[in-house]
């Protein structure tokens, strides 16, 4: 990690510029050390947190849940129902807190956006030919401009796996780039697909080569493929936007998806938070739960600390 | 050479097939052995172990689950000895034999007896059928051990509902001697769950659970605590089976009511003729 803190601010931003000088850089990056990730990230795991803690994460992580459908089958009913549970994911409750963002995809953006509108919960759209991101550059910057022009003030786009896998960094660089650049004023989060990426290594190579293309957040995945969020593979992440601060002074944001279904996994993944990279990023502008499951098990969590009683799943919806 | 030691049973819960320690790590001495001692975790784990068993045991046919339920009656059988070891008396450990055979029976029948075509006033077939009402939380009584303990674990499973059994705190080898019969007969994991412990400790969080559908009191020999028991289970309209009474005959005739309260019955209004 030494490597980067060393590097000057000028060279980062010139590193784009040249194939090799983004590889020499990328390559450059300490390696990961595999077994300390997975123990420290184990460890981490095996804190207790109760009470008081407890319901303070329970409603911190309902605020960072990006509540999320992505489906074929998803219509402009069922992503109306799932954006009035965004605003009030418990009906029974009023002290209960929106979640951070909507997430779906864009042709479904115009009909979320209607009962979002001047809420405070932020609409997210994937986008650039979700999930393979295998669609010429036109047309993926195409699904973001009209994302953006239907209301999406958050993007999650895909990186170009096939090129990043065969070494071609500029390619993934520049698309990142002017995918930025589609997005106009709206956020963009860099999905790595670590599950397709193999490496720790690769991980961190592409969390910086996404943090110095200009994205403001980095995503673990999809969803879509058997391997999603883990918490190893968020660690090194963690790790990354904290160096890339240090060496730069902008702030990336996190985005674990896929696979994060319990209350106890979410409270893991923000205890890591904090040990990693401090507090600066136990918010939802810089840290969210890509998830849909996950909202029901918080909520009735959150239930039984206010009840005491163990709630179940037929009293919170289904969706 | 050295005299043989003996290896000694570690006696733990039994919670979605398997045989967990309590998550409190806790135990209890009772019957000259060191028994888990379920904390409310604990519960809460088999709730989550039987509501996941649901859909698979009540969605099998009611032939299969009753092959499986003389599965677990040979298997009893084949373990007779180590029962009576327990310090069971024989003729209780043939007639919890013979209860669980005969529970067995009722898989495919239950539904023709209590459930059938009803006559209406119009072009319609009219037919009732009970289901499952889904996770049982149950209190085994303390006397007789096995016995007791069949006589509430059968009628709640042979109809496709799964249960998680607070087994008799002072007699509880034969509840965890049960779950190894249990296991090894083709019984899918969760459809039985039992708990060793303090029934003050388990049983409330059980009772106002709201994932549990039905409470069956039967074991709670403490009239406060089983008032206080239905308090709870009235938060979301739980189907209750009331305390047994003390002189309660557990060899006799124990008729269907223990199986129909653990039923719902759906009915459904068919057009006919045209």
């Amino acid at each position: 990690m030494t490597a980067t803190t060393t590097s000057a601010r000028s060279d980062l931003t010139e590193l784009g510029r040249s194939e090799t000088a983004l590889r020499t850089f990328l390559h450059g990056l300490p390696g990961v050390d595999q077994v300390g990730a997975e123990q420290r990230a184990a460890q981490l795991g095996t804190r207790s947190i109760k009470t008081t803690a407890k319901a303070e994460a329970i409603d911190l992580a309902i605020r960072m849940v990006d509540l999320t459908t992505l489906e074929g089958a998803d219509t402009p009913g069922k992503v109306r129902a799932l954006a009035a549970k965004a605003l009030r994911p418990d009906p029974a409750d009023p002290s209960c807190p929106h979640v951070g963002a909507v997430c779906v995809y864009p042709s479904m953006v115009p009909h979320v956006a209607e009962v979002l509108r001047g809420s405070g919960v932020h609409l997210a759209s994937v986008a650039t030919a979700f999930p393979s991101g295998q669609a010429p550059l036109e047309i993926k910057l195409a699904d973001v401009r009209a994302a953006v022009e239907a209301g999406a003030d958050e993007i999650d786009m895909v990186i170009n796996r096939g090129a990043f896998l065969a070494g071609r960094y500029s390619e993934v660089y520049d698309e990142i780039v002017a995918t930025k650049e589609a997005c106009g004023n709206a956020h963009l989060k860099v999905i790595l697909e670590t599950g397709e990426l193999a490496t720790y290594d690769n991980v961190r190579r592409a969390s910086w080569l996404a943090m110095l293309a200009g994205g403001d957040f980095i995503k673990t995945s999809t969803g879509k493929v058997p391997v999603a969020a883990t918490l190893p593979v968020t660690l090194v992440m963690l790790e990354a936007v904290r160096d890339f601060r240090a060496a730069t002074g902008r702030q990336v944001g996190v985005k674990p998806a896929g696979g994060i279904k319990t209350t106890k996994d979410a409270i893991k993944y923000l205890v890591m938070v904090n040990e990693t990279v401090g507090a600066d990023w136990l918010s939802p502008d810089w840290f969210r739960f890509g998830a849909s499951s996950l909202l029901n098990d918080l909520l009735m969590q959150r239930t039984k600390l206010t009840t005491g009683v163990y709630a179940g799943p037929d009293y919170f919806t289904l969706d | 050479m050295s005299e043989r030691v003996a290896v000694r049973k570690t006696y733990k819960l039994f919670i979605g097939g398997k045989f967990p320690r309590s998550e409190s790590g806790r135990s209890y001495l009772v019957q000259s052995a060191n028994v888990s001692l379920a904390s409310r975790k604990d519960a809460r784990d088999a709730v989550v172990a039987a509501r996941a068993a649901v859909k698979g045991w009540a969605g099998a046919t009611a032939y299969n689950r009753g092959q499986i339920l003389y599965r677990v009656a040979e298997m009893l059988e084949g373990r007779r000895e180590q029962f009576v070891a327990l310090g069971l008396p024989a003729d209780e450990v043939d007639a919890a034999i013979d209860r669980w055979v005969w529970y067995a029976g009722w898989s495919d029948k239950l539904s023709q007896v209590y459930g059938g075509a009803n006559p209406v006033a119009g072009p319609y077939f009219n037919l009732s059928a009970p289901e499952p009402t889904g996770v049982v939380a149950a209190v085994a009584p303390e006397e007789p051990a096995l016995l007791g303990l069949v006589s509430v674990i059968a009628p709640a499973i042979v109809s496709g509902n799964t249960v998680v059994v607070a087994a008799s705190p002072v007699a509880p080898l034969a509840a965890v001697t049960l779950a190894e019969v249990l296991a090894t007969s083709d019984l899918p994991g969760g459809v039985v769950n039992i708990l060793t412990g303090r029934l003050a400790e388990t049983v409330p969080t059980l009772a106002a659970h709201m994932d549990v559908n039905a409470i069956d009191l039967t074991g709670v020999a403490d009239a406060e605590l089983a008032a206080d028991l239905e308090i709870r289970a009235a938060e979301n309209l739980k189907r209750v089976l009331r305390p047994a009474p003390a002189d309660h005959d557990w060899h006799a005739d124990p008729g269907i009511t223990r199986m129909t309260t653990l039923l719902e019955t759906k009915t459904v209004w068919h057009p006919k003729g045209v």
